[in-house]
């Protein structure tokens, strides 16, 4: 790991020192900044927090949130939970596979789109729902779909 | 004069491209001479007609929806801006049956102010709650709490003033209150809704909860699927502050409270009280055994209030109109008003609050107008992916605990989610199971591996490999899993699993639906 990153992850702790539970604070601004966790800010949080660095790890790795490996230029998450499955979300997963070349939880080999699943966004009325880049979009059709990667 | 125009910033219509409609609004306006004030309201709830516009006139307010960024222009044509008649015009908003049959308490004020407007908070009635509850002794606060009859709205029903009781009857110097904004369950939206379009609801919430108990400092846990609800809590927090309304002397009465804001990472399990604690104290969201409840040993051990947002949301209300109003309202030793979500496959999907009682078969075809695809119901999931599934005949069921308890169903948060006659129950049953895997924190066994081993066993069952013996062994591993997990999850997945074997058994067998 550069040693800049090091200065920033000492950085966001000074940063957040004085807040309760830390960590997850931490570790949300840390995948802010660069787009995923480097397995390198371990051994570093675990000497700033005084924690063991299974316990950073371990909380790294619970959440389906932090990455271990940048995403993708855009990521594409597509719900599939229940209220979504009752409008065909699970054909418009097949739609968006075939039409990316990918499977879910991969990236395009240029790197361009990342393609996930997610269970509710809150938007279960206007399903099938997705989200890109943090956006949520409502009563995605393979259309819609199609404009949205392009 | 300036006209007023509302469009919603809810994330339900900034799905469909409200930020587009709200340019293109103001970019009409100009274009004709006519100065506009475009507010960003909350959503009203009737998310079919999202985007909707609403224009103020001598009239009221009237609505235009569903609003695409296209139908801007030749809607401004048409005569928007003073309130003309149109094929996407809905007429005066507060007079549709779907608002007027409601009975707003906690969702009051979403949808008719800006969110962030401290100014429409108290010209809508804000704070009126708070100022009542700190003329009282904290004590005859939690006193009305409970004889309001308020239970826990995140699905367990939990009454709330028996919890708050609890807390403040311990003598620890810092006590905390927590609000489970963690939402999860598919088919709910409206702790979102709240938080986007009413946050200052819930901080008066949460507040009038610190005073009760004597907690000092809160906690809102939101679920990182909401950003737009995160964001908009962080800002309505800042206005608090500065507003005297959070802090070190609210309202000059002397109250000490203030709230912060923390983000999930994606795990559904964070739902659960416990997990969600941990995850708030730094850690993997693992759950933890109960007792000790929180409400004693609770957040970094301290006493501590969990609620969801819609039990806390709805404390204001109640506080201000007093415990016998609230408690007139709803059925049984259900009582008050619950938001109900009606989503899936719906025509007229949404909110909508009302008091405890009403049908479901009428929420459903009176409000919800029958599915969207305009087939025929076939089931329908209540109370998020760990309730169970009902099917179109068994729709006659007063929405309150007790009777979803009798019929072997769960209310839940309130979620209603609608399938149409193309849906494959064996494959939704599945899915509980493959959720459960996904989502489970790993800390029982019942849970972590009973449910990939249910996967196994429906996929076993639906091949027509060792039928009986496999059905029997899924009914065994549901009765272990309800029996022997250590919390929610595992322990009611086999709702879903069970419901859906009970009242579509066919669609396990050789001519399943997947295989026909």
């Amino acid at each position: 790991m550069v040693s800049s990153m090091t200065d920033r992850v000492r950085a966001l702790v000074a940063a957040h020192r004085a807040d309760r539970g830390a960590l997850m604070p931490i570790l949300h601004a840390l995948q802010a900044e660069f787009g995923y966790i480097d397995p390198g800010v371990v051994p570093v949080l675990a000497a700033e927090l005084n924690i063991s660095r299974a316990d950073v790890h371990g909380v790294i790795t619970f959440y389906t949130d932090f990455r271990a490996e940048p995403a993708g230029a855009t990521v594409l998450k597509l719900c599939r939970a229940e209220a979504c499955q009752a409008v065909g979300a699970e054909q418009l997963i097949a739609h968006a596979e075939q039409l990316l070349g990918i499977k879910l939880g991969q990236t395009t080999p240029d790197g361009a789109i990342t393609l996930e699943q997610v269970f509710c966004l809150g938007n279960c009325a206007l399903g099938p729902a997705g989200q890109i880049n943090g956006q949520v979009r409502g009563r995605l059709s393979p259309a819609l779909l199609q404009e949205l990667v392009r | 004069m300036v006209t007023t125009i509302y469009v919603p910033r809810d994330s339900a219509a900034l799905s469909l491209g409200a930020d587009q409609v709200a340019a293109r609004l103001e970019a009409a306006a100009a274009d004709r001479g006519r100065p506009v004030r475009i507010v960003r309201n909350g959503s009203h709830g009737m998310l079919w007609l999202e985007p909707l516009v609403e224009v103020v006139t001598d009239r009221g307010r009237i609505g235009y929806g569903p609003v695409t960024p296209d139908d801007v222009d030749g809607l401004v044509a048409a005569g928007l801006l003073d309130g003309a008649d149109h094929e996407l015009c809905q007429g005066v908003v507060a007079d549709l049956p779907w608002m007027r049959d409601q009975t707003r308490l906690c969702f009051a004020r979403v949808g008719l102010t800006d969110p962030l407007s401290p100014g429409d908070y108290l010209a809508h009635g804000g704070l009126a709650g708070l100022r009542r509850a700190l003329q009282t002794p904290p004590a005859d606060v939690i006193t009305e709490v409970t004889e309001s009859g308020l239970r826990g709205r995140g699905g367990a029903g939990f009454p709330a003033g028996i919890k708050w009781q609890t807390v403040a009857g311990t003598a620890s110097a810092q006590k905390f209150v927590c609000c489970n904004a963690d939402e999860g369950d598919s088919g709910t939206f409206a702790d979102r809704m709240l938080m986007e379009g009413d946050p200052f609801t819930l901080i008066e919430g949460m507040t009038i909860a610190a005073y009760a108990v004597g907690a000092t400092e809160g906690y809102l846990y939101i679920r990182s699927e909401y950003p737009d609800a995160i964001r908009t809590m962080r800002e309505a927090i800042a206005v608090a502050r500065e507003q005297g309304w959070l802090g070190s002397d609210i309202l000059g009465a002397g109250l000490r409270f203030d709230l912060f804001v923390r983000e999930g990472a994606g795990a559904y399990i964070c739902g659960e009280e416990t997990a969600m604690l941990e995850s708030l104290e730094g850690r993997r969201g693992m759950v933890r055994a109960k007792p000790p409840i929180p409400a004693i040993t609770g957040l970094f051990g301290m006493p501590t209030v969990v609620n969801n947002v819609l039990t806390l949301a709805s404390v204001p209300a109640i506080v201000a109109g007093g415990a016998a109003a609230y408690q007139a309202l709803g059925v049984e030793r259900s009582r008050g008003t619950q938001v109900f979500q009606l989503a899936g496959n719906i025509a007229r999907g949404g909110v909508f609050e009302t008091a405890f009682g009403m049908t479901l078969q009428n929420l459903i075809n009176t409000y919800g107008g029958g599915t969207r695809t305009g087939r025929p119901i076939r089931a329908v999931q209540v109370g998020g992916p760990l309730g169970a599934y009902l099917p179109a005949d068994g729709l006659d069921l007063p929405m309150e605990y007790e009777a979803f308890a009798a019929a072997g169903a769960m209310l839940g948060h309130g979620g209603i989610v609608v399938f149409d006659d193309t849906v494959d129950m064996a494959a939704m049953a599945r899915f509980a199971m493959e959720f459960c895997a996904e989502e489970s924190c790993g800390k029982c066994t019942p849970c972590r591996v009973g449910a990939v081993r249910g996967v196994e066993t429906i996929d076993r069952i639906v091949a027509g490999q060792d039928t009986d013996d496999n059905l029997a062994l899924l009914g065994d591993l549901c009765e272990l899993m309800t029996e022997g997990s250590l919390c929610a999850m595992g322990g009611l997945t086999p709702m879903p699993v069970r419901s859906a074997l009970l009242h579509f058994a066919d669609d396990f067998g050789p001519n399943g639906r997947r295989r026909s």
